[in-house]
């Protein structure tokens, strides 16, 4: 049994430690919102955030989880309410919508560390999320709308 | 929008005697069940009126992010004139009573033909249970019915200012014979159409709720990996499952059609069990096959003439008639997709049924291949969809339903097959590797006299049918043989040929190459007349107003031949595809051999408009696409494998890298073209034209290197 926290609940999973904490949360503990889309932290998909760190699941054992808090696209608000979630409508980012979890991840992290980041450092903390439906520009906006900016 | 609305709408699934859910995996959300055929106006497949008011509308066009399930409703709602906040929406099963005349009836969400194929049937649906409404009123108030007019889902009586609701007559309406042809709407009259409504799927992609076909659970389900051949019509020899099955968590390991599945408890389990499973293949014939020898036979074939798709003037005498002609080789590599979500599908196979969750661009042919594998009757199968992690043409292929239906039959329980992104570059079936030779000839006052292609091209139509009599792939030609610009000797040749790859419709399809090297070549010939690209292509399209009036936008809004930054240079494209014409201009700068994209201007006339901001979305993410291609994409076989893997080495626009898209929509009143797919074809011809303006060598191959 491997313990861990998730979005503010304690979890007892029973799986192999070398499972990446992608598939425990999608397979064992059953949140769907954060998503495959690689495996080797190439595209962002799985992003959640570890104490409020940005980080790609897919590429995590589970076992270095340890006593870290994880937060999932499920646990980034309580009535999809993040400044970024209410952006996102907005600002009509989604198109198909499966990288847009990560990429909200990414941005959230971003935001709780810079409160009005430039272009440079949009950037430079969301690159790693790919999005083949090409929001990039929408998402952006949507920074800065939550932003304040 | 509530969150009832979207809920409802994505999870109901609507099949023979009553409504399924997809999963049951939200809580607190239980089953819906079907109104009650009585109190129901139900005038047609796709709305149904209940006595409450609620207004629910049939989806069929399915959703991957291009915005139909906004779309198509309100394209009902916009002629029903009912409250666009009451609708409801259910997505609809494999059936073909709600087919899509552009596919012959069948079910698919394909070459941009969502609005194209459905805006009349849609338009007339909604108009039709109208009018039914608008007689049972009038009967009921005992007045002429063109005394009385309808607004957000009531009846109104002018004259005595009586009003019905919807719901107070549907008993009475429905008892009404069905009329056989309505009246639409001119787009004067239009009050939801052309406003940008927001889209109905975007709330629950900002929290994890949307369920993607990756996403679906079933009691008692598996999870499996499929295992193989790297060799293009290879398949297993043998195989050995004994350190796979030593996996904890494996189930069963079994041989399938398209190699071995190894199913387990989970993902992980599956995929550690995919990696310790030792097969011998077969690699078959292609097992030597490479891109380089492909484009050797290709050049080969191309020494003699193909098939004439058009023929204006005597192009060939043109070409030796004085001034100044070259010639010039084209060549685009083969692409892969990439959808963001990996291939998946499951499937729950029993003794006397099938049923089949996927995220497909095509109910007719998910059903058909699940049809096929499962042995069982078309009435026993059914297809239940989800939202697509991008679709771009490969979710209209149903390799992935056959891996699921296959795999849950030999294993005898619910089955999810989940593609690696590895899978998922290695066996696509991708955009076709392209040769082409062109010929251009300009005279003395630079005007061009003569335009003739010769293009080399795995058949597209192929993979739909076979082809028409006279061997010309309309697909293939698609943004060649449509070549708008004046040029009086023209001559475009098709010659078919198939090495093997498996290749199929890629975002924006023939057109995707055409873009690019059409408008690569007008842009040579432009230069080679020493003239302005845009004023040169300008003074050809008197006859094509609508493309001359497209042109001169985005060259306006460009700002086209005022002064750049330094090292900054622009590049022009124009072309129609999928029934819209789209101009760009790229603006870049070249630096040590990198392609910066600064921006890009778009500007489209698609025909009268449903949702302008969807239109938006799918210029600026088209032409993404098309960049990323443009500038990245290269699919390279060697050994008659893949080379490429991953999103390392089949690389992607990134944030840092992806330009702003400034778009421009041009009023018109023709009746709708697609927008999913031709922002892609034109992109790469403006980049194209940019890159070679700054670096002063034109570019004839894809991806762009200078």
């Amino acid at each position: 049994m491997i313990s861990l926290t998730v979005n503010g609940k304690q979890y007892d999973v029973d799986v192999s430690p070398d499972t990446p904490l992608l598939w425990v949360i999608r397979d064992a503990i059953g949140l769907t919102g954060t998503k495959f889309g690689c495996g080797l932290q190439q595209c962002g998909a799985c992003t959640v955030q570890l104490d409020g760190v940005a980080v790609r699941s897919c590429g995590m054992a589970v076992s270095n989880v340890g006593t870290k808090k994880v937060t999932t696209i499920e646990g980034l608000s309580p009535a999809s309410s993040h400044p970024l979630q209410v952006a996102w409508i907005a600002e009509q980012v989604p198109q198909c919508g499966y990288c847009q979890s990560g990429q909200l991840m990414s941005a959230a992290a971003l935001l709780a560390k810079k409160a009005k980041p430039t272009d440079a450092e949009i950037d430079a903390a969301m690159s790693g999320n790919i999005c083949r439906c090409g929001t990039y520009q929408r998402i952006r906006r949507a920074i800065h709308r939550a932003a304040g900016a | 929008m509530t969150k009832t609305l979207t809920r409802r709408t994505f999870l109901k699934v609507s099949a023979a005697g009553g409504a399924l859910l997809v999963g049951g995996y939200l809580p607190g959300f239980g089953e819906t069940s079907r109104a009650e055929a009585a109190g129901v106006l139900e005038p047609n497949v796709w709305v149904r009126i209940g006595a409450d008011d609620t207004v629910t509308i049939m989806l069929s066009q399915l959703e991957m992010g291009q915005g139909v399930m906004t779309s198509m409703p309100m394209l009902v709602a916009e002629e029903l004139d009912v409250d666009w906040n009451k609708i409801k929406t259910e997505w609809v099963p494999a059936d073909l009573k709600y087919g899509n005349p552009n596919f012959g009836g069948a079910q698919l969400t394909a070459g941009s033909n969502s609005v194209r194929g459905m805006w009349k049937i849609l338009r007339q649906a909604g108009g039709t249970a109208r009018a039914m409404l608008v007689t049972a009123a009038a009967q009921s108030w005992n007045v002429e019915e063109s005394a009385c007019s309808t607004e957000k889902g009531e009846v109104i009586h002018k004259a005595s200012g009586r009003r019905l609701r919807y719901g107070a007559l549907v008993e009475k309406a429905g008892a009404l014979p069905v009329p056989k042809t309505v009246a639409l709407k001119t787009p004067k009259e239009f009050h939801l159409l052309g406003q940008s409504m927001p889209r109905l799927d975007i709330p629950e992609k900002v929290n994890g709720r949307a369920v993607f076909g990756i996403d679906v659970k079933r009691p008692g389900m598996l999870v499996a990996r499929v295992v193989k051949c790297p060799v293009f019509g290879g398949r297993v020899e043998s195989f050995n499952a004994e350190k796979a099955k030593a996996v904890p968590g494996v189930r069963n390991v079994v041989k399938i059609s398209s190699g071995v599945a190894v199913v387990a408890d989970n993902y992980w389990a599956a995929s550690k069990g995919a990696e310790a499973l030792e097969v011998k293949w077969n690699e078959g014939p292609l097992a030597n096959l490479s891109s380089a020898e492909i484009l050797k036979k290709y050049a080969a074939l191309a020494e003699q003439p193909g098939k004439v798709a058009r023929n204006n003037g005597d192009a060939m005498a043109a070409l030796k008639g004085g001034g100044r002609s070259f010639e010039r080789v084209f060549e685009v590599p083969f692409l892969a997709h990439a959808c963001m979500e990996p291939m998946n599908c499951t499937a729950d196979v029993r003794s006397d049924r099938c049923d089949v969750w996927v995220p497909t661009q095509g109910q007719t042919a998910s059903h058909q291949a699940a049809i096929a594998a499962s042995g069982l009757p078309a009435k026993a199968v059914n297809i239940y969809t989800t939202y697509l992690g991008g679709g771009f043409g490969r979710r209209g292929e149903a390799d992935f339903v056959t891996d699921a239906v296959e795999t849950s039959k030999a294993v005898g329980k619910p089955v999810k097959v989940i593609w690696t992104r590895e899978d998922d570059i290695q066996h696509d079936y991708y955009r076709p590797i392209t040769y082409v030779r062109m010929w251009g000839a300009v005279d003395e006052s630079g005007q061009p006299v003569a335009f003739m292609q010769r293009i080399v091209q795995q058949s597209l139509m192929k993979r739909l049918g076979p082809l028409p009599p006279d061997g010309i792939d309309r697909i293939s030609v698609d943004g060649a043989a449509t070549l708008p610009y004046d040029i009086p000797n023209v001559r475009v040749e098709y010659i078919e040929t198939d090495p093997g790859i498996p290749y199929g419709f890629w975002r924006s399809v023939g057109a995707s190459v055409q873009g690019f090297v059409v408008e690569a070549f007008m842009d040579e010939l432009a230069t080679t007349a020493g003239k302005d690209p845009y004023e040169f292509r300008r003074g050809l399209l008197s006859k094509h107003p609508r493309h001359r009036a497209v042109l001169d936008a985005v060259a306006e809004k460009s700002g086209w031949g005022k002064p750049l930054p330094a090292g900054h240079t622009r590049g022009i494209a124009v072309m129609e595809a999928f029934g819209s014409i789209v101009g760009q201009v790229a603006e870049v700068s070249v630096t040590n051999g990198a392609v910066k994209v600064h921006k890009v201007w778009v500007a489209v006339d698609t025909g009268w408009v449903i949702n302008p901001d969807t239109i938006k979305a799918q210029m600026e993410g088209g032409t993404l696409y098309g960049l990323t291609a443009a500038l990245k994409g290269e699919i390279t076989i060697q050994s008659g494998r893949v080379v490429q893997h991953h999103f390392n080495d089949y690389q992607m626009i990134r944030h840092n890298e992806a330009p702003e898209v400034d778009v421009h929509v041009v009023s018109s009143t023709e009746n709708p073209g697609g927008i999913g797919e031709p922002s892609t074809a034109v992109a790469a011809g403006a980049l194209a034209n940019a890159v070679a303006a700054a670096s002063g060598k034109r570019i004839y191959k894809l991806p762009i290197r200078v």
